[in-house]
């Protein structure tokens, strides 16, 4: 374990890799499936970093978001309360799926997973709460005696 | 074996002696070797279950119960021989105990994607199956496997500690599921395309979407369930204005998937012991290979036709009717294939295609009664009787557990590298197959008369037919004992398997029989699974052999190149 | 998907692999890439199965929301919208630090992954910090699950030094500081570079649990004193209009539960005359008082708004009160009522913070093979796969806070 006990930064040995990567010099895309510009053999050098002002720009993003849904709480919207806050909260979390999780340049094949979770999802909860609504009114509520003070 | 040490197909340094000693197999990371152990340990739950199941059909012999066991203790025994048959054995079977041992060979890859998670998953599943034992011995468990709200929030028998092995075996079950859709996905060798891929791996992929998506619903109801028993957090206890139908749409939205957990892999072996042995092509690979993913998903649309008496809403009850339907429709298309892969095939009247061919039978008549069950107006009069249990021991046992079997007896001599009695094997099937007829046809009879189900006494009226069944049950029990006692011979004084003794195409019969550490010293040339042309029989070795270049073990420099890594450079 | 040709890759690459097989590619495996492509797809199958999961708590969710609407908004107004906001800001800022330790990973950049990985273990234990005043509080007012409610509006709550709760949610945490402290200066004094690399983070790590513990108080002190009280009275008082409500079956489902109602919030004139500052007694009180502290104030105030239009809302029109079974009076927050919304809370949050107790033990893994330079460029994965599972622990909490914390 001693010889591990002389950090020191490693910037001048893949001096390459931040040059290559680093800054998002080139565009999202390119991150995808680009060509291997190291001269390597298939299945080496395959890390793709995301560049640092994407990952800052999706935090502040997502911190605006949840300033902005913490504000249409006080808003009287009615019924379309929930609904903007679940559409809200839906951003946020597509930001961080496809920008901090990689997705949207991962392989489609993890996108298709995730996706595919998110219907048996709403199958589940659609079908149990949808019956749930249509029998719940012939469900006998129990409730508990009341403090005597509210009884008038 | 010393008199045949140099048989061609037997492997002098195989799986089994690549290294001794008990730790070498407790911290195995062979999948070969997790594979054996899930299979120790699933084999001991289907006897105890069965065991469980022989103390039901002798108390029913009598109306007034003919063993002494009070009603409460029945129910402990039926809870018992349920859950252990669920969820110890059925549902690890075939996709833990086979699957383990074959999907890497069957691919042509080194092991499965996370060895250490395989290990893990099986502790997991010695973990879970600790608990549901301890439930046992505490204070047992009268729910039934279904575990039921409001009765399991207030029965004082052992809910949560059955519920938290439940709960750790669903775990089992997912890890081993992920573990092969990753294997299969990112695993396969050069040549290895979806298509060229054996069916048992269609149905095990299947298998295994349904144990990711399905269990970790099953993992929170339980959570759940033991909240409810320890908190009363009135989510499914009335008594807290829960509600116990919500408890049923958790349950069965993780259980009715379930089935197909343990149907499918059935399916999937019976693909290849048809083709194998009929020496024939399968007849209509990608509607067998597409129908499982069919099932996979349609499955997830009917789970509410297990709930049409308890109090859903009449629009839903509908809905799930006609949806029910549906998953009949991939489920008939394999039969039709199955059939007409066996038409003019040269077929070997072995073991295996013996409970192959009993699987047909069995698998349709439990198949076509679940019509009955599905539609509405049948099912209010057949619910909670015995012909619900008939039919699902059809599909349960005569299909996956007849499937299973027959698996056995076909890849026993590739995972031990010995040769069973073909006679006794034979022999074990007949019994297997009129006893179970004899067991589960009364039953049909039984509850279509009005025979509720989960009952330590019955009217006299029944008893012919009772007994009857419980005559049956021992005659199968016995049929089993005959399949065991033939495979355990054949551990020790069977003669030496060849590596391909039934003329498979597949890559588990290019190996050596057991296989060896890594499965292929080089990496084999991937072909059509169902191509047997090149198969001839050999009698000197009693066994098959590859004759043409399609099919020999290609040159020095293996090309072990994932499929995959191609996908991501193109 | 896969190609059905075998590759014409060069035939001697096999031959050298085993001199190229590097210690952190296992044997099954071909090339690096295979190996992170398996692991990748491993954890996106786990994280469906948490999806999964989860979704069993959202459903459980909706139904008692869409069944007792009522007791949702009741119940509701007992939470805390900021101790909630300023957690979905430090889980924001985590999954920001654990994306970059990503990239560090990715980069060799040894010292940052480390400095990533911490900062993203001391958001965890900051939000944990946050999460136990929070539960602690509620435990105190006996706002527990169904089985243990034993709220009572009228007991006096002032709870003179901590919460018992507190002291058992927070002593695993003490004991874990101390010692890393310890290790820390031994490590220090020692001059082992490697064991002070780890245990910095760690301690940090620590200490900002008991960071979010003065933050949570802070910030739910007001409530704890005076707030809750008066909430709690008001709820009561609007709560006694609405009970008949609870009663008549047909109403419950019927009536929208966000529509705001014709009737004046009960406190509103109150509020207005008698400002929640100048009713806030205690420390709180005191430092409202003054003018420095404006946080405090703003924060009664604020407090008092939301329970305001909390409690205005569940206050039903004149004609609804007279219904059929008018005569049966009932409060929410019962066991049997506000239970139940407790019931689904610890659930929900419970698991997610059972989820970042693991997160934890992951992250705290990683700095430790971090400060070993264990990763590089092609064996990036395991910082890969900890950070997906981290930021779906942070997207589930993006769904709990609006749905719990700002639902009116
Ligand atoms: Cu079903």
């Amino acid at each position: 374990m001693s010889n591990h006990a002389t950090p020191q930064e490693t910037t001048v040995a893949h001096d390459h890799a931040a040059g290559d990567h680093g800054h998002g010099a080139h565009g999202h895309g390119a991150h995808g499936h680009g060509a291997h510009g190291h001269g390597g053999r298939p299945g080496w050098d395959f890390a793709h970093p995301f560049p640092v002002w994407g990952l800052v720009a999706v935090f502040i993003s997502l911190l605006f978001l949840t300033v902005i849904t913490v504000a249409q709480a006080s808003l009287e919207l009615g019924g379309w309360d929930v609904l903007l806050s679940m559409l809200i909260a839906t951003i946020k979390a597509s930001l961080v799926v496809l920008f901090f999780m990689h997705l949207a340049f991962d392989k489609p094949f993890n996108a298709i997973v995730f996706v595919s979770a998110l219907f048996f999802v709403a199958l589940f909860i659609g079908g149990t709460l949808s019956d749930s609504r249509l029998y719940s009114d012939v469900l006998e509520p129990q409730y508990d005696e009341a403090p005597a003070e509210l009884t008038e | 074996m010393a008199t045949s040490a140099t048989h061609a197909g037997y492997a002098a340094d195989n799986y089994l002696n690549h290294s001794r000693g008990l730790a070498s197999w407790l911290f195995t990371l062979d999948h070969k070797r997790i594979g054996v152990m899930y299979l120790i340990g699933i084999l001991t739950s289907f006897l105890v279950g069965g065991l469980l199941a022989m103390a039901i059909r002798a108390h029913l012999m009598a109306p007034d119960g003919a063993l002494p066991l009070t009603n409460d203790q029945y129910n402990q025994v039926f809870t018992l021989h349920g859950a252990i048959m669920v969820f110890l054995f059925i549902i690890p079977s075939v996709p833990a105990a086979l699957g383990n041992f074959l999907v890497p060979v069957m691919l042509g890859a080194k092991d499965v994607a996370f060895p250490r998670m395989n290990l893990g998953s099986f502790y997991l599943w010695c973990f879970g199956a600790l608990f549901l034992v301890g439930a046992l011995l505490s204070s047992g468990l009268d729910t039934g496997w279904t575990f039921y709200t409001p009765y399991s929030t207030t029965t004082d028998t052992s809910v949560v500690l059955a519920t938290f092995g439940a709960f750790v075996l669903g775990f089992s079950s997912i890890f081993t599921g992920l573990n092969f859709i990753v294997t299969i996905n990112t695993m396969r060798p050069p040549g290895m395309t979806w298509f060229r891929m054996p069916l048992f791996l269609w149905a095990t992929y299947a298998t295994s979407i349904i144990q990711v998506l399905a269990t970790p619903v099953l993992g929170i109801t339980l959570l759940l369930l033991i909240a409810e028993r320890t908190m009363h957090i009135g989510i499914f206890d009335p008594e807290y204005n829960g509600d116990p139908v919500t408890y049923q749409h958790f349950f069965w939205f993780y259980s009715h998937p379930a089935v197909y957990i343990m149907i499918l892999p059935g399916f999937g072996i019976i693909s290849e012991l048809i083709s194998v042995h009929s020496h024939k092509g399968i007849f209509g690979y990608r509607f067998i290979a597409y129908s499982s993913i069919a099932i996979a998903l349609l499955g997830f649309l009917v789970w509410g036709h297990h709930m049409f008496t308890s109090g859903m809403s009449n629009l839903t009850t509908i809905v799930f009717s006609a949806l029910t339907f549906s998953v009949s429709i991939p489920s008939a298309i394999k039969v039709f294939n199955w059939l007409a892969t066996m038409y003019k095939g040269s077929i070997s009247l072995t073991t295996p295609m013996c409970y192959a061919l009993s699987f047909l039978f069995l698998f349709t008549i439990g198949g076509l009664t679940g019509l009955f069950l599905g539609t509405l107006n049948t099912d209010l009069h057949l619910h909670d009787t015995y012909f619900i249990v008939s039919h699902f021991h059809y599909v349960m046992m005569g299909g996956t557990v007849v499937a299973f079997v027959g698996g056995l007896f076909h890849w026993w001599p590739k995972m031990f590298g010995r040769m069973y009695n073909e006679f006794w094997g034979r022999i074990s099937a007949a019994i297997v197959f009129i006893g179970f007829n004899l067991t589960f046809f009364p039953q049909f009879i039984l509850g279509s008369r009005g025979m509720p189900r989960r009952y330590a006494t019955y009217d006299v009226e029944f008893q012919g037919l009772h007994q009857m069944s419980s005559i049956g049950a021992f005659l199968l029990g016995f049929g089993l004992l005959v399949a065991g006692l033939t495979l355990l011979h054949a551990l020790f004084k069977g003669k030496l398997a060849p590596s391909n003794p039934w003329g498979g195409a597949t890559l588990e019969w290019h190996c050596s029989s057991p296989p060896p550490h890594y499965n292929f010293a080089h990496a084999p040339v991937v072909g059509d699974p169902y191509e047997f042309d090149h198969i001839d029989y050999d009698r000197s070795i009693d066994g098959y052999v590859f004759t043409s270049p399609p099919r020999e073990v290609l040159p020095k420099t293996p090309q072990a190149e994932p499929a995959t890594a191609k996908d991501s450079h193109s | 998907m896969a190609t059905t040709e075998a590759l014409p890759h060069d035939a001697t690459a096999e031959d050298h692999d085993h001199g190229d097989h590097p210690a952190f590619l296992a044997h099954h495996f071909d090339t690096p890439e295979q190996q992170f492509d398996s692991g990748k797809l491993g954890i996106w199958l786990f994280l469906v199965t948490e999806v999964m999961m989860f979704s069993g708590l959202f459903c459980a969710y909706a139904i008692y929301r869409a069944m007792r609407p009522e007791v949702f908004v009741g119940s509701s107004v007992f939470l805390n919208t900021q101790l909630g906001a300023v957690n979905t800001g430090v889980l924001l800022f985590s999954s920001l630090t654990m994306a970059w330790a990503v990239r560090c990973a990715q980069l060799e950049q040894h010292r940052m992954l480390v400095g990533m990985l911490g900062a993203t273990l001391g958001c965890a234990s900051l939000f944990l910090g946050v999460k136990s005043i929070e539960y602690s509080h509620k435990m105190d007012l006996g706002l527990l699950p169904a089985g243990f409610y034993s709220y009572d509006p009228h007991a006096v709550h002032h709870h003179e030094g901590l919460s018992p709760f507190l002291i058992w949610m927070a002593a695993p945490f003490a004991i874990a500081t101390i010692g890393l402290l310890v290790w820390y200066v031994i490590a220090k004094v020692r001059k082992n570079a490697f064991q002070s690399l780890v245990a910095g983070p760690l301690l940090a790590a620590g200490l900002s649990f008991f960071a979010g513990v003065g933050l949570g108080m802070l910030l739910e002190s007001g409530e704890s004193t005076e707030g809750v009280e008066h909430v709690s009275e008001s709820a009561e008082e609007s709560l006694a209009e609405i009970g008949p409500l609870v009663g008549e079956e047909e109403g419950i489902h019927r009536q929208d539960p966000v529509e705001p109602t014709g009737v004046e919030p009960i406190d509103a004139a109150d509020a207005e005359n008698e400002p929640a500052v100048a009713r806030a007694t205690g420390v709180v009180g005191q430092l409202a008082q003054q003018e420095t502290n404006s946080g405090v104030r703003q924060q009664l105030l604020a407090e008092e708004r939301q329970a305001e239009m909390a409690s205005g809302r569940i206050t039903t029109s004149a004609e609804d009160v007279t219904g059929p079974v008018g005569e049966l009076v009932q409060a929410i927050d019962t066991p049997r009522l506000g239970g139940v919304f407790f019931s689904i809370y610890y659930c929900i949050t419970g698991l997610h913070a059972f989820h970042i107790l693991v997160g934890m033990g992951f992250l705290t893994w990683l700095i430790v093979r971090a400060a070993r330079r264990e990763f590089e460029s092609n064996y990036f994965g395991p910082v890969d796969y900890v950070g997906l599972y981290w930021h779906i622990v942070d997207l589930i909490w993006i769904y709990v806070f609006p749905l719990l914390y700002l639902i009116r």
